[in-house]
């Protein structure tokens, strides 16, 4: 993907994101730390205020049930008059502000006998006292909650909150305490004293309590049903239940479970009216068997976290960009010259070898790597310079080989055919040169009017030296060829003449014959040359016989022997120097005498063009086009009359 | 605290509904209804029905007097103060034993929605442990089905007067409470006590079905005018269809009256109520059978009168209900 991006980029790329990586992994591990002990804080914070608040209700409450507690106990050691009890209540709900009314409501006919109820109330409205006897046929007391609850239970009881419709129309609260009277010994329950109070007062002593910015609490009672809270629908109306059904929110009815089973815990919370988050801290109230509720808003009490997080936050983007900036720029200056030594070595490899390499200042790797290059560019011209001078002698070797080359197959006797009014044979050569000069040559030409004289031959070695000594060879049998004269002597006189301050050491292999044309008779002789190959129409194809004398050139006593032929009308010979049998394929094997055997076998008869060239063209399918070692010689003759 | 006021304000209020409303309805037959109990879905019907005009359209000009405690729907009928009024079946045939005129015109509560429960922790799983138990049960004639049951069982409870909270039972003050399955019940649920805790006990899984809210008027008054009587039924059977399939508007309408009567109005609640008065009004699904009195039913009711000895002598299905189908 960055394969083809720069180095600076590359650089900035890894060395940016990692950083941007541990950076990310420092402030998650910040973030999980300082939460944690901000948590910590928090809560031990909340905790505190939270109490505060449960104590600072408990106490209001605690003082609020002592008086109708009193009034109990008072009730229970004396006598009293009707009047004395109604100055009592009086005087209670006028002295205790805290206090929105009050009744002592007695068993029926506990107090009068007459009369099933008894229940003088005092309740305060718009200021002024006001009384009024509570009980009769639309109201029996006895089954209300204030009254039946306390006295079933037989203990002090705060009610729900409850509409008080008529009186001074608010929500209210009422403190039952049963009251008793010792009667022959006996324990025996008289009624209930009540004290109201107004959750509107209650409200405003709970709020006043400070709570964070943006927090506040809340009293619910025994059944979850809101006393206070700063959200005055909520109240008498509703419960922690019936918001949690509301919400469809288990987790909520949860909460209020274990607030009216009195337990005491700090969870998370989303609001009970918004949905804001909260962090809610709820304990009971010992007195009314009320729950507290305080709610911190959670964005409040992380702000400190939050602000801790956004400033590391904002130094690790600002390092970030520093540190961006320091690499492009660093990256640069290190990759600025190796920009421009690529510049500098795209032109060397145009060919340009005298562009202007940066002068290196630096001894480092990128200065090092200009030094090499500088050498690099002058080795290379100093290379191309010497190279140019070899190339041009190479040439000029080259060109006087093909010159010795040219002159070297201009001696031999290349049309045909060559005797166009002699009609007693046919006479074909070929010779296929190599890539080096070699030593191949064939010949032939007229001793008489009757005699053919014809050779083939092939000197040892390669190059200038072998076409030299071929020249010799070819001239020396020429000159030596005298009419009546037996192809041995021809070998002979040759070999004399070549052994002759032969310092070089080279060798020629000679086969030669001279063919009567009147008679078809052929003479031989053979100077250490391949036998060629007889065609005869009767008895088919067969190697010439006859001894294999030595080459020519190596020994001046050596001798030759002739031997003879006769050769009927249609008989040939098929002459060949060794380039033929040591042809070289791809996988550079031999052709061999085996395969040019078979192959001239299935030559139905000789015809010298003919059987040349289809040989040739067998050679070329041999070695699909390997450069051959050696020159490939070929020469034919029929006899036709 | 001090409800006798209640009586003169809901007269003022009544009183000034009526004179606001009856300048554009001259046309349409004056009625007065009263519920037998405070606003609540319970009577959601017939408040849909009134808000949504549907007693205009049956021809009836309708003043819908508070119920509540202290405003006996009875009393009212009774006395003339109200031409039409809900009450329980129990409570109209004791009525009309004592010789009161009254007509059943429509049976709307089929099902009996009275039960008893108690708490998991009582260990009260049978009528048979109630034995020697404190059961607080509301005013007589909600105590029919429970002492049928007690009889039934031979068992002996300990009765205490329930009222209008359920908050003694709440405080563990008795053991066996009285609860309507649209009411209370659902107030234990949201007062923190789950449903796997509560042991309940319906009086019509113990064949002690005794239908509920009923539709009545008295002869000698809107008896002489069974078409506007039976206009009323159909117009409430509307409204009930109607409540029933927009539940939202239902409740809106209804917590509009609580609030009105400044009754703690709890949403959550009221859809409660109007689920399971669907349940107790139309039981088996049947909706063309609202409104029809169960002779199986009524002789059921008047027996166990009988033997309570509420009623000297039984009923006839035939002079006790008139059909307005």
């Amino acid at each position: 993907m960055f394969n083809n991006s720069g180095i600076a980029f590359k650089l900035s790329l890894s060395i940016l994101s990692t950083t941007a990586i541990i950076f990310i992994i420092i402030l998650g591990y910040n973030y999980q730390i300082s939460r944690k002990l901000i948590l910590n804080n928090v809560r031990e914070n909340s905790k505190n205020l939270a109490f505060n608040a449960v104590n600072r209700i408990e106490t209001i409450l605690k003082s609020f049930e002592k008086i109708p507690e009193n009034l109990a106990y008072f009730l229970k050691y004396s006598d009293y008059t009707k009047s004395e009890l109604t100055n009592l209540i009086r005087t209670v709900v006028e002295n205790n502000s805290e206090i929105f009314g009050s009744t002592i409501a007695f068993e029926p006919y506990a107090f009068d006998k007459n009369s099933e109820y008894f229940a003088p109330y005092f309740y305060k409205d718009n200021g002024d006292i006001k009384f009024t006897y509570l009980g009769g046929d639309t109201y029996r007391y006895f089954h209300w909650d204030w009254y039946q609850i306390p006295k079933e239970l037989d203990k002090p009881q705060w009610s729900e909150p409850y509409y008080d419709e008529g009186g001074g129309n608010i929500i209210m609260s009422t403190y039952s305490v049963p009251f008793y009277k010792n009667i022959e010994g006996k324990k025996k329950f008289m009624g209930i004293v009540t004290a109201d109070i107004s959750l509107d007062w209650l409200e405003k002593i709970v709020s006043s309590i400070e709570i964070s910015k943006t927090g506040y609490g809340f009293l619910i009672s025994k059944n979850g049903t809101f006393v206070t809270h700063p959200d005055s629908d909520l109240i008498m109306n509703e419960t922690l239940f019936s918001l949690a059904e509301a919400r469809e929110d288990q987790e909520l009815r949860e909460i209020g479970r274990r607030m009216i089973s009195r337990e005491s815990d700090f969870v998370p919370l989303n609001g009970i009216i918004s949905n804001k988050k909260f962090l809610m801290f709820f304990a009971p109230l010992s007195t009314s068997g009320w729950s507290v509720g305080v709610l911190f808003p959670q964005d409040e009490l992380m702000s400190d976290i939050t602000r801790l997080n956004r400033n590391v936050f904002l130094i690790g983007i600002a390092g970030l960009l520093i540190l961006l900036i320091l690499i492009i720029l660093i990256s640069g200056s290190i990759t600025k010259p190796l920009r421009i030594l690529v510049g500098a070595t795209n032109a060397i490899a145009g060919g340009n070898l005298d562009v202007e390499l940066p002068m290196s200042k630096s001894n480092d790797e990128v200065g090092k790597l200009t030094n090499s290059f500088l050498y690099m560019e002058q080795s290379l011209k100093k290379y191309i310079k010497e190279l140019t001078e070899t190339t041009a002698a190479k040439e000029r070797i080259e060109s006087e080989l093909n010159v010795a080359r040219e002159i070297q197959m201009s001696i031999l006797p290349k049309t045909f055919p060559p005797f166009p009014d002699r009609n007693e044979f046919e006479i074909f050569a070929a010779i296929e040169p190599a890539k080096e000069v070699g030593g191949d040559f064939y010949d032939f030409f007229f001793t008489d009017k009757e005699h053919l004289f014809f050779c083939i031959g092939d000197v040892s070695g390669k190059g200038v030296p072998a076409a030299l000594f071929m020249a010799v060879t070819k001239t020396l049998i020429k000159a030596k060829t005298t009419s009546d004269i037996s192809p041995d002597e021809v070998l002979t006189r040759v070999n004399k003449e070549l052994c002759i301050d032969n310092e070089t050491a080279m060798f020629v292999t000679i086969f030669c014959g001279i063919l009567n044309t009147r008679t078809g008779g052929v003479s031989y002789s053979n100077g250490g040359h391949n036998p060629p190959y007889l065609f005869s129409k009767n008895n088919g194809i067969k190697v010439l016989d006859g001894s294999r004398g030595m080459a020519l050139g190596i020994l001046d006593e050596a001798s030759y022997t002739t031997g003879s032929v006769t050769l009927n009308a249609g008989d040939g010979i098929f002459l060949y120097t060794d380039g033929v049998t040591e042809a070289m394929d791809i996988h550079a094997k031999m052709y061999t005498d085996e395969n040019l055997h078979l192959f001239l076998e299935k030559q139905k008869a000789i015809n010298p063009e003919e059987t040349i060239l289809k040989t040739l063209i067998e050679l070329k399918n041999f070695s699909s086009g390997t450069a051959q070692a050696d020159d490939i010689t070929i020469m034919s003759i029929k006899y036709l009359s | 605290m001090t409800r006798i006021v209640w009586f003169s304000f809901i007269l003022i209020c009544s009183q000034a509904f009526f004179i606001s409303v009856t300048a554009q309805k001259s046309n349409l037959k004056k009625v007065t209804f009263i519920p037998q109990w405070s606003p609540q879905a319970q009577f959601a019907g017939y408040y849909v029905a009134y808000e949504k005009g549907i007693y205009e359209k049956y021809g009836i000009d309708l003043n819908i007097i508070r119920g509540g405690p202290d405003s006996p729907s009875t009393d009212y009928l009774k006395n003339g103060k109200s031409d039409i009024a809900t009450m329980f079946l129990s409570t109209a045939i004791t009525e009309k034993a004592k010789g009161v005129d009254l007509i059943n015109i429509a049976q709307i509560v089929q099902r009996s929605a009275l039960m008893l429960v108690t708490k998991k922790s009582n260990m009260i799983n049978d009528p048979k442990d109630m034995d020697g138990k404190k059961v607080s049960l509301w005013g007589p004639e909600f105590q029919l089905q429970a002492r049928a049951l007690f009889k039934k069982y031979d068992v002996n409870p300990k009765i205490i007067p329930q009222t209008h909270s359920i908050n003694l039972f709440l405080r563990d003050g008795v053991d066996v409470a009285s609860a309507m399955w649209y009411n209370e019940y659902h107030t234990i649920i949201n007062h923190g006590v789950n449903p796997d805790e509560l042991t309940t006990f319906f009086f019509h899984d113990y064949n002690l079905n005794f239908p509920e809210d009923g539709i009545y008027i008295v002869k000698e008054n809107l008896g002489k005018d069974p078409t506007l009587s039976c206009a009323f039924v159909k117009a409430s059977i509307e409204g009930w269809e109607y409540a029933f399939d927009h539940p939202d508007e239902a409740i809106d309408i209804v917590i509009k009256y609580m609030r009105e009567a400044n009754i703690p109005a709890n949403r959550v609640h009221q859809k409660w109520m109007l689920e399971r008065m669907e349940d107790l009004i139309i039981p088996d699904g049947e909706k063309t059978r609202i409104g029809e009195l169960n002779v199986v039913d009524f002789n059921r009711v008047t027996t166990e009168l009988y033997h309570a000895g509420l009623i000297e002598e039984t009923l006839k299905l035939g002079d006790f209900s008139m059909n307005c189908n």
